[in-house]
């Protein structure tokens, strides 16, 4: 079940996912702008650090329910917390009630908690955000299997980007299909994941986009490593950081001050 | 040509998979096909969904009732002349089969598709035995003659392209004329189906799989398009079906809701061409059918998981949806996954009635994307329960120990947030540092796996949480 | 092996945790075959075709005959056909079709056509539904290369369920041998995923539908 955000909840928490406190700082900032264009003021409980996905997904359900004993602790104070991440989103609302489900103490916390949990791009829509970014670009938008099957984010990411003035959405072929990213299965069986990846660069490419958005990060670390391996200019952002207009930093996996073709839009980071 | 029966080799089986261009070809042929063709079939049954539900708690509702239903199934078979047959393994199963072909003394069996047939290896044990196994599904017929297994639930014969169909049938066919043109599918098929005429004719014994077994009515159910299955059972003077417990169902208006789910999540059709229900051997004044009718009832490890977090699987109906869907079939087909059963189900199903410690990299062969349990018609939370089998793996040390100290390694930051930032800190930085600028590291021996198809994003190189602090 | 079931079961019964065992759904039936104002035999001639199978309307049982014999001229087919021993078919009126040759009973695999009866006709997905009796051999059903089946009017139902509801039960009440649910002529897509017609039964399957009762 989710329970729609109230336009009265002001202050909301960022759980801003291992991966883009790691890797792509960036996206957070994105996502606070976007939250406190959206009227919210932004906490980023200090506590967190990964959503335990590894752990579940690898099969060690001890350490994923301390994992997740420890998210519950930092976040479960705020009365709407906000992801940047479908694949992490999904492991607090729909996860965490399951690993906690026969704990008399945490069972009801973590379904509690479950209730608060949204995607970033499912918040601001829902929360009626207006964009307000330029960026010229012809865009195509990956859907994160997370996104799309745990979270049942799918309209939300394109309202918002066909907001964006000067950049038109191409839809790519065969949407429900797994980029082969998979968190550690990309690691474990690097061939299959590889073949994956090239299905779905073969259908990024047949768009003609010149701009992979998506609304996960480990996706798009993926994609962009594909991509950038095979010498391609296709620039790839997180969803985020486009709706934000905040492309001054270079694009994922590449060097230099951004993309030229939209760094003159760029409001810049706080 | 090679045969693969080794889950635990799933690594290797890919890695030859990924470079076999004619099941790449095979594959990228039935991809395109099998997704818009269910597609378009569920878009034009607006209850689809609610159907589902109805199928999942249906199913849930015999295996909660499963040693009623099978009794009140044998005897309702019994009260129509029939005879069932409990067969808690493979063993048993095949020496009944045996058996019974040896009270007429039969020289040949014609057989429908059964995947239990496949599960208990029936066709190798009759060759053994002297008794020839004529295999009538096209698809399966045509592996047959290829000394091959199926690779695909439904579509057996799935990873062979239609040029080895024609050179298959050349080598296997004594008495066929070279110059003939076999050049287009249509001539292949009405090669086989002559050739098959012949077998139809001649066999003492048809053997049959089930789709379902209905409790009330004492009948068993085929689905097929071909007709094969039909003739195999009414030609011969015994009908065996082969069937396991988790297929039967109360009565005839629940075998319906199945019906309705089943032929549109495997093929795409409204309904499959022939549905057939057998009850027990022919009547007295029957001008044809079966002297003989018998269901061999397969447990084969099924009911060991009742009442576990594996129970789902049994809800299965086999009707292919989840490999037609699942990315990672789609690049390595079915032999990979080294036995019977392949796909997300086959991820299932082989720990499940092989052990896990023979089918240990299977859970792990999925990226959980989901894609499987959505279009799955009795919503087997596939998913929750690959990730089971990882969790019984690491729980009975069956997953590699370096894997395992890494996790808890990991785990062990992800606990103490101060050291979890310091360490992310560390990392963020040093990564920034290697990629030396660039924006990405093209290798990395800490991510060889990562680093050998594409390359690594480097970090910005301060990590959010270190900057957020300092912002306020 | 009963045993290990119940064991399973025992299983189950601590997981619910004294809650009761799954009960039975509902049925969901397809509400196109049961919205008021469904007219049942357009919805069944719209699905036969789809189901690539073939139909011709006739107005009177006398008419079904030349309707056979115009059938099998228009595909080339010989002028024998085999005849289901049941009265609906057996007791037409042949000699308006005097160049058909005609034989009644089961088939061996010879013959190239067969007319039969239907127990009713499905709508939802443009079903046959058959059954086997005395009078009803399958083997008519399987083997020749062209099976004719003749349906009255009122032999047309919207649902599964409805047409289960006419079969004709043993004298004890139980199910006949063998029920065949036919939707369309013999297929297969084993090669290369082509449809092809025609893998073991009927490459042509027609429905000869009587405006009248049977
Ligand atoms: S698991 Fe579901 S989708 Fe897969 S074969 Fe079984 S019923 Fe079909």
């Amino acid at each position: 079940m989710t329970s729609q955000p109230s336009s009265k909840v002001d202050t909301v928490a960022l759980f801003v996912t291992c991966l883009v406190d790691l890797f792509r700082p960036s996206i957070g900032f994105a996502a606070v702008k976007l939250l406190e264009d959206a009227g919210c003021q932004v906490v980023v409980p200090p506590g967190q650090t990964c959503c335990g996905q590894p752990a579940y997904n690898s099969g060690d359900r001890e350490s994923a329910m301390a994992i997740a004993q420890g998210t519950i602790l930092a976040l479960e104070a705020h009365p709407a917390i906000v992801v940047p991440s479908g694949s992490c989103a999904g492991m607090l609302k729909r996860h965490y009630p399951e690993l906690l489900a026969d704990d008399m103490n945490w069972g009801p916390r973590a379904r509690s908690l479950a209730d608060r949990v949204f995607e970033l791009t499912q918040y601001l829509a829902a929360r009626g955000l207006r964009i307000d970014a330029q960026v010229a670009a012809r865009a195509t938008y990956h859907d994160s299997c997370s996104s799309l099957r745990e979270m049942q984010v799918k309209e939300a990411p394109r309202d918002l980007i066909s907001q964006v003035r000067e950049l038109s959405l191409a839809e790519m072929a065969e949407t429900e299909a797994c980029c082969g990213f998979g968190g550690t299965f990309c690691v474990k069986f690097p061939d299959v994941s590889d073949a994956m990846a090239q299905r779905k660069v073969d259908c990024i490419r047949a768009t003609g986009a010149d701009l992979l958005l998506a609304g996960d990060l480990g996706c798009l670390l993926n994609l962009a490593g594909k991509l950038k391996r095979a010498g391609s200019t296709i620039a790839v952002r997180h969803v985020a950081e486009v709706l934000a207009g905040m492309t001054a930093q270079p694009a994922i996996g590449e060097s230099g001050t951004g993309d030229s073709r939209m760094g003159d839009s760029g409001v810049g980071g706080k | 040509m090679t045969v693969l029966h080794d889950s635990n080799a799933f690594k290797a089986n890919a890695a030859t998979a990924l470079h076999d261009a004619s099941l790449q070809e095979a594959l990228a042929i039935a991809r395109e096909h099998s997704i818009p063709t269910r597609a378009r079939a569920i878009e034009r049954l607006p209850e689809f969904e609610r159907l589902r539900n109805s199928g999942r708690d249906l199913k849930n509702h015999v295996i909660a009732h499963l040693d009623q239903y099978l009794l009140q199934f044998e005897q309702s078979v019994v009260a129509r002349g029939g005879h069932v047959h409990w067969c808690p393994d493979a063993g048993s199963a095949r020496a009944r089969v045996l058996e019974i072909c040896r009270s007429v003394d039969a020289r040949t069996v014609t057989k429908g598709k059964s995947m239990i047939g496949e599960e208990i290896g029936i066709n190798a044990f009759l060759e053994a035995n002297g008794i020839e196994p004529i295999e009538t599904d096209l698809g399966e017929y045509i592996i047959q003659l290829r000394r091959e297994t199926p690779s695909h639930i439904i579509g057996p014969a799935l990873h062979v392209t239609q040029a080895q169909v024609e050179e298959t049938f050349r080598k296997s066919h004594d008495g066929l004329d070279p110059a003939r043109n076999l050049d287009d599918p249509a001539a292949l098929m009405a090669e086989a189906r002559a050739h098959l005429r012949e077998g139809f004719l001649k066999a003492d014994v048809g053997i049959t799989g089930a789709n379902f077994l209905i409790a009330d009515e004492g009948a068993s159910v085929i689905v097929t398009n071909e007709g094969n299955g039909d003739l195999t059972q009414t030609l011969p003077r015994i009908h065996i079906v082969l069937a396991s417990i988790e297929k039967v169902v109360p009565d005839m208006h629940d075998a319906m809701t199945l019906l309705r789910l089943l032929p549109r999540s495997g093929t795409g059709q409204e309904l499959a061409v022939y549905v057939t229900f057998s009850a027990g051997p022919r009547r007295a004044a029957d001008l044809d059918g079966p002297g003989e009718y018998h269901v061999i009832l397969l447990d084969n490890g099924r009911s060991a998981y009742l009442g576990t977090e594996f129970e789902e699987m049994l809800r299965c109906i086999r009707c292919g949806a989840c490999l037609d869907h699942c990315p990672v079939y789609h690049s390595v087909g079915g032999h990979a996954y080294g036995w019977v059963y392949s796909g997300p189900i086959g991820s299932l199903l082989n720990p499940a009635l092989n052990g896990i410690e023979n089918a240990k990299p299977l859970p792990h062969a999925s990226t959980l994307c989901g894609r499987c349990e959505s279009v799955c018609p009795m919503r087997i939370p596939i998913p929750k329960m690959l990730r089971h089998w990882r969790e019984r793996e690491f729980a009975g040390a069956i997953a590699p120990m370096p894997e395992r100290r890494l996790i808890r390694l990991w785990a062990f930051f992800a606990r103490r947030p101060w050291l979890y930032r310091l360490a992310a800190r560390l990392a963020a930085r040093g990564l920034h540092l290697l990629a030396r600028g660039q924006g990405r590291l093209k290798s990395a021996p800490f991510a060889a796996g990562w680093t050998r198809h594409r390359d690594l994003p480097a970090p910005q190189g301060r990590t959010f949480q270190e900057q957020w602090r300092a912002r306020s | 092996m009963l045993a290990g079931i119940r064991a399973g079961m025992a299983r189950q019964a601590d997981r619910r945790r004294g809650a009761p065992p799954p009960a039975k759904p509902i049925p969901v039936i397809p509400a196109r075959a049961t919205a008021p104002g469904i007219d049942v035999v357009d919805l069944f001639h719209r699905q036969v075709l789809e189901a690539k199978a073939t139909l011709e309307v006739v107005a009177s049982r006398s008419d079904v005959p030349a309707a056979v014999a115009r059938y099998l001229t228009a595909r080339n087919a010989p002028a024998q056909i085999r005849l289901a021993p049941d009265r609906r078919i057996a007791d037409l009126p042949w000699a308006n079709a005097p160049l058909l040759e005609t034989a009644t009973g089961r088939s061996h695999g010879m013959d190239a056509t067969s007319v039969t009866p239907a127990v009713a006709a499905v709508a939802e997905t443009g079903t046959l539904v058959l059954q086997s009796s005395a009078e009803t051999p399958t083997t008519l059903h399987f083997l020749p290369d062209h099976h004719v089946v003749v349906i009255g009017r009122d032999q047309i139902v919207g649902t599964y369920e409805q047409a289960l509801a006419r079969i004709v039960r043993d004298a004890d009440g139980g199910l006949p041998r063998t029920i065949n649910f036919v939707t369309g002529p013999s297929r297969s897509g084993d090669i290369g995923k082509v449809l092809l017609m025609g893998a073991h039964g009927p490459k042509h399957l027609h429905v000869i539908l009587v405006d009248e009762a049977l």
